[in-house]
């Protein structure tokens, strides 16, 4: 464990180099299923909420699985209590089980929903920063928030100056130009960037020759997208000099390793966790024995 | 309700101790010496060790769900028991582990039955593989809480002797009542309707049992099915239609009171 050395990413300082990926782990759930073994034995340096709204959403219509080689499509549709519940019941409640830092991931569908969501939270201590989703629409513009460096700038710049806390955009893979954008959220004021989403995947009902998935298509994750995140992280470090946080498909301590020496800072184990709960803190324990006996320093 | 056993963080790795057929299922008996014993209804995620994930660019990747046939606790520790029916590629790999193979499990997780409140008799009512909760739940309620169980023919029906004393309906009339269990279930509430109803099996015949016993303003706990990934609340995509929304089944259920349903039919579940 000495070998785990912190990590500072915007000032939060880690006790070690992986998260969680947004929406991939529910700490609250994890409590109920799992008792006080989740808080002594947490597997991740900070935790990340799944994605928060301005309203409450109920999510797609199951199916909401399907299973690849290497994988899963999810067509989740982002459930959530809303903001207004998830201050008054979750935050709390993550407060007293959480033994690490805190960051809220939030998603609006107009840059004033952005806004009020990060006004929500800029004074709230219990919150270390805020990850901002923007891979959905704009409903304003019809243009994928993330899609576009225009878009991105725009948002950066109305909501920038709601807080000091460290805001990591996190960036659509199902872009053009992925690094383009990342360059604009950070000429904008991003503190972090993180990546990659959900790649856009679809899957058909072997029997009808449907959509399987009741949200029609999903998001493609694991192993299955893991080389695309390494082009992605690779790309976006040579555009910003501002942290990325990286991720997608990460298994092993050296699928990690791979991601730090391509320039993540940190990175964050989603689909792995469904796996084995515990993955978060196994990669951690593998990167800490390749660190040892590497000559390649990463931790920067 | 009754506080749920909490699983162990993280998975752990479980040896075969046995595997033997019975009829055209499989039962593993595997050991758990760290494992807490589970209630009647929870469910456990497993995997193989070895060719699970990453094999030939085949599935399974995720790990599969499966009830709790049987546990015992004794010096060795816990012992647990899993039905398994080959319907694909997860349940396939399961089914070929013998003695001395690998597991890998997470749990017991879930919500499982409540028992009875006072004066109402409990009433097993299971279909197919869906039998497997019901053994642990007739071993905690006491061997002579009544089963009926339905399957589809005579191979199948072997799954019968894994309760006491089980009353028989084939779809195939191969064995037993010939018909749906459901006919039985129906004579059993016309003779005692005092009872409450703990029941699994394919998503129409939990579904008949549901509109039956809310017909009757008889109580019913229902353990259902659903696609899972992760098992433990975390990937939200188990989610079941409730009266009051979609809720995820690995964390408010599997087990869940009839009255919070409309139906017990899930999208994406079943064979
Ligand atoms: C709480 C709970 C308890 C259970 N208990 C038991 C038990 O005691 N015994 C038992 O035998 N089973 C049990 N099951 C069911 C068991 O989990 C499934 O049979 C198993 O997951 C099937 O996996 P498979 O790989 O064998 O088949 P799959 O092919 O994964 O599953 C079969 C069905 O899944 C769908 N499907 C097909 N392809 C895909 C794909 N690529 N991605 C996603 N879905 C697909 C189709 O509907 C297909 O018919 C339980 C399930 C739950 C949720
Ligand atoms: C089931 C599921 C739900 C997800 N929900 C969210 C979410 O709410 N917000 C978000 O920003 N990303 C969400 N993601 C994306 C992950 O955070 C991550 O970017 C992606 O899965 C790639 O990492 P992985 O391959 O390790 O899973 C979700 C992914 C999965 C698989
Ligand atoms: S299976 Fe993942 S939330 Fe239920």
């Amino acid at each position: 464990m000495a070998l785990m050395e912190p990590v500072d990413l915007c000032g939060i300082e880690l006790a070690h180099p992986v998260i969680n990926a947004s929406g991939t782990f529910d700490a609250i759930a994890a409590r109920r299923a799992f008792g006080d073994a989740l808080a002594e034995q947490f597997p991740f340096a900070a935790f990340v909420s799944k994605t928060v709204t301005l309203a409450p959403r109920e999510g797609n219509p199951p199916p909401r699985l399907w299973e690849l080689a290497a994988g899963m499509i999810n067509s989740i549709g982002l459930p959530n209590k809303g903001l207004e519940r998830y201050l008054s019941e979750d935050l709390p409640e993550l407060t007293g089980l959480l033994p690490v830092p805190l960051v809220v991931n939030v998603m609006g569908f107009s840059i004033d929903e952005v806004a009020q969501l990060v006004s929500a939270f800029a004074e709230r201590e219990e919150v270390a920063a805020l990850e901002l989703n923007v891979s959905c629409p704009n409903v304003e513009t019809g243009l994928m928030m993330g899609a576009e460096p225009g878009e991105v700038s725009a948002l950066l710049e109305r909501v920038r100056p709601l807080t000091a806390k460290p805001l990591i955009v996190k960036l659509t893979p199902n872009a053009t130009d992925v690094a383009a954008v990342a360059r604009a959220a950070e000429d904008a004021g991003a503190s972090a960037i993180s990546l990659i989403n959900t790649i856009r995947g679809m899957a058909l009902d072997p029997r009808s020759g449907e959509p399987w998935l009741g949200g029609v298509t999903g998001g493609i994750s694991g192993p299955a997208v893991r080389a695309a995140a390494l082009a992605q992280v690779y790309s976006v470090s040579r555009a910003v000099k501002i942290p990325i946080v990286g991720m997608g498909g990460i298994q092993s301590g050296q699928n990690a390793l791979d991601l730090l020496r391509s320039g993540a800072t940190v990175v964050a184990v989603g689909t792995e966790s469904f796996r084995d709960p515990a993955a978060g803190a196994l990669v951690a324990r593998e990167l800490a024995g390749l660190a040892a006996n590497s000559d390649v320093s990463f931790l920067t | 309700m009754s506080e749920r056993t909490v699983a162990p963080f993280g998975r752990r790795a479980a040896r075969v101790l046995d595997r033997r057929r019975c009829g055209s299922y499989v039962v593993l008996r595997c050991a758990d010496p760290e494992g807490p014993r589970p209630q009647g209804g929870q469910f456990y995620m497993l995997t193989a060790a070895e060719r699970w994930g990453g094999g030939a660019g085949e599935r399974p990747f995720l790990p599969r769900a499966f009830s709790v046939l049987r546990a015992r606790t004794g010096p060795g520790g816990t012992e647990l028991e899993f039905l398994l029916e080959d319907v694909g590629p997860g349940t396939k790999r399961l089914c070929e582990l013998g003695p001395g193979d690998e597991l890998l499990l997470l749990g017991p997780l879930g919500a499982g039955f409540e028992p009875p409140a006072a004066g109402r008799r409990p009433l097993l009512v299971g279909g197919g593989v869906g039998i497997a909760p019901l053994a642990i739940w007739q071993d905690e309620l006491g061997a002579a809480t009544p089963a009926l169980l339905g399957f589809r023919d005579a191979a199948r029906a072997k799954g019968a002797a894994l309760l006491h004393a089980a009353v028989v309906a084939t779809d195939d009339g191969s064995i037993g009542h010939h018909g749906l269990v459901t006919e039985l279930l129906e004579a059993e509430l016309d003779s005692s309707p005092a009872a409450v109803v703990y029941t699994c099996g394919p998503p129409p015949m939990l579904e008949a049992v549901r509109a039956l016993c809310a017909e009757r303003s008889t109580e019913a706990q229902l353990a259902l099915e659903s696609g899972m990934a992760c098992g433990f609340g975390a990937c939200f995509g188990c989610v079941v239609p409730t009266r009051t929304g979609l809720v995820r089944l690995c964390i408010e259920g599997p087990v869940i009171d009839a009255s919070r349903l409309e139906t017990a039919i899930v999208a994406g579940a079943g064979h």
